[in-house]
């Protein structure tokens, strides 16, 4: 699991080694050692957080480039709903969907009209009384594992079923395999990405062994060719490809759009990796009393938020919002598709990347060093030594990845004791003029 | 056999803003040393109605924390007004909290009853006019 795959790393050339993403990422997961930032692999959720931030844009995502079709006898693309926020005066979905096809793909399934039957599906879960409430959200990849990491407790209570876009995969690539009688092997499903989280979640998929997904294009990569097939699509005739989703499906391109679909009112939306944390914090210490679902997404204002969309995500949100004003409520139910379908293939197990040894005597251990370690450093949390706070930097010295003198401010009383001693001099310092003067005075 | 871990906070009275700080560094302590899931809310949830009942009715006080691998221990301790009959404000939905801390909807006579039942052992001892110390443990299942 240590060198497992994430779509975020790092372009070392371009990193000058600042602070900025050590002090953003919500896991601890990135030191900056010799100058170049480094991310801790069995952390890093693949927020992209850091991609944010990073002045120098050290941080990338990694994706698959278009020529990924060319592995393949017949393609579909899954455009993620937050796609048709990038555009100015869509109306008409089809003309996206189009334009697709027109890029090269041999057919399109709407992630959105998978995230129909989810929402179908968790409506009728919840009816039975089968999950534990409150709900969480499963279909932001960066928030299951943030729980994975940082919030073992809410494990539980955590939506057991895929989320759309592996959904969208499994039903398409179904479908496809019966039209052409291709082999599985053949049919490639390549979703269009709106984050790195959801391109890491199919290579290194959570809930199930191997993802139906067999590659991820960034947003930000297929808009340029995709306008201009767009404005061809246009003056074209009525589209031959059915439309697949409607309102309820699209809205899950943004926050509050998942919840809003469950038509029950007992629901809280957060958005922004801070924001979340803080929503896992207080349901951890259960300070929310009648609540049944929770929708967290890790960027703000949702999918349309994420680092490899192109728009504004509020103006995204506002133009999905206009979108949505033309759409049907909802064209897809779970009647289509089996439950089992949609359920995890395997439990969802907890990460202990942040715990001190795998022993309780042996944590301790390393706690009661870690806190007075912490005693002796400056408290500042300045992040020069390459962690991102005091507390850090001890976890870092008990673990033996650093050592105390990393600490630029204790570096640099040390020095002053040496200059101190070779110049046998009271204060290296000198005091200011005015104090000098008036001691000159006495 | 390795010493236990001992934290210590003080909690600044009249600020709701900073109540939960403490039983938020502990929950972090706690996870770091891979206690499970079950103690770690038990712990942060009674920490958490100590901190507030603390805020509202004792201008603040201190916490001691002691974690062995077997329990958490939690000594709260104020010097506040006390409480005149602990019986009574072991009761659920009986509470002294004034009107202005009721609008921010604390004050719903739940703060110990909750304390009593998400920890294992629970003791409060008050002198009215001197204050008052509650002392907790909940303990670790390995």
């Amino acid at each position: 699991m240590g060198n497992r795959f994430h779509s975020v790393t790092l372009d070392t050339d371009a990193c000058k080694g600042c602070i900025n993403c050590i002090k953003r990422c919500p896991t601890e997961a990135i030191r900056v050692r010799n100058g170049k930032a480094h991310i801790i692999t069995e952390r890093c959720i693949d927020c992209g957080e850091c991609i944010r931030v990073c002045p120098n844009h050290a941080k990338k995502a990694v994706y698959d480039s278009l020529s990924i079709l060319d592995n393949f006898t017949y393609t579909i693309a899954l455009p993620a709903p937050s796609l048709y926020g990038q555009f100015n005066n869509l109306d008409d979905k089809e003309i996206v969907l189009d334009a697709l096809i027109k890029m090269g793909f041999d057919s399109v399934y709407e992630v959105a009209a998978a995230a129909e039957i989810v929402s179908d599906a968790t409506r009728k879960l919840m009816k039975q009384g089968a999950l534990k409430l409150p709900v969480i959200s499963s279909a932001c990849p960066a928030v299951v594992r943030l729980i994975r990491v940082r919030f073992h407790e809410l494990i539980p209570n955590i939506l057991p079923i895929h989320a759309p876009i592996e959904l969208a995969a499994r039903i398409a690539k179904k479908k496809a395999a019966r039209l052409t009688g291709l082999p599985m092997s053949e049919i490639g499903a390549i979703f269009i990405s709106p984050c790195p989280a959801k391109v890491s979640a199919i290579r290194y998929p959570l809930g199930t062994e191997k993802s139906y997904v067999d590659g991820a294009v960034a947003i930000s990569e297929v808009y340029p060719p995709l306008i201009h097939l767009m404005k061809e699509v246009q003056g074209e005739e009525e589209s031959e490809y059915v439309v697949g989703a409607g309102r309820m499906g699209v809205g899950w391109g943004s926050s509050g759009g998942e919840a809003a679909a469950l038509i029950n009112e007992k629901y809280l939306a957060a958005d922004g990796i801070e924001n979340v944390i803080k929503v896992l914090e207080d349901l951890e210490d259960e300070k929310f009393s009648d609540l049944e679902f929770v929708e967290l997404n890790a960027c703000s204002a949702g999918c349309v938020g994420g680092v490899l969309t192109v728009e504004n995500p509020y103006i995204a949100k506002a133009k999905l919002k206009r979108l949505r004003k033309y759409l049907p409520v909802s064209c897809n139910h779970l009647r289509d598709e089996r439950m089992s379908t949609l359920e995890w293939d395997e439990e969802l197990k907890q990460s202990n990347a942040l715990q001190l040894a795998d022993d309780m005597a042996g944590a301790m251990e390393k706690l009661n060093e870690m806190e007075e370690i912490v005693a002796r450093l400056h408290g500042l949390d300045c992040g020069s030594c390459g962690a991102p706070s005091c507390m850090a930097l001890a976890e870092d010295v008990v673990r033996g990845f650093a050592t105390e003198d990393a600490c630029i401010f204790n570096m640099k009383e040390q020095m002053q004791g040496i200059l101190q001693k070779m110049t046998q001099e009271q204060s290296y310092i000198k005091p200011p003029f005015s104090v000098a003067h008036e001691e000159e005075k006495k | 056999m390795s010493a236990p871990v001992k934290l210590k906070y003080t909690v600044p009275g009249d600020d709701f803003t900073r109540a939960g700080e403490a039983s938020g560094s502990v929950k972090k302590a706690l996870k770091k040393l891979g206690v499970c899931p079950d103690a770690v809310r038990k712990v942060a949830i009674a920490m958490y109605e100590g901190e507030i009942n603390m805020v509202i009715h004792a201008n603040g006080g201190e916490i001691t924390v002691e974690i062995t691998p077997e329990a958490v221990d939690m000594v709260l301790r104020d010097q506040g007004p006390g409480i005149e009959n602990i019986d009574l404000a072991m009761q659920e939905g009986y509470s002294t909290a004034p009107d202005n801390v009721r609008a921010l909807g604390f004050g719903a006579g739940m703060g110990l009853p909750n304390m009593k039942k998400y920890t294992d052992e629970m003791k409060v001892e008050s002198e009215v006019g001197v204050g008052t110390t509650v002392t907790m443990r909940v303990y670790i299942k390995q």
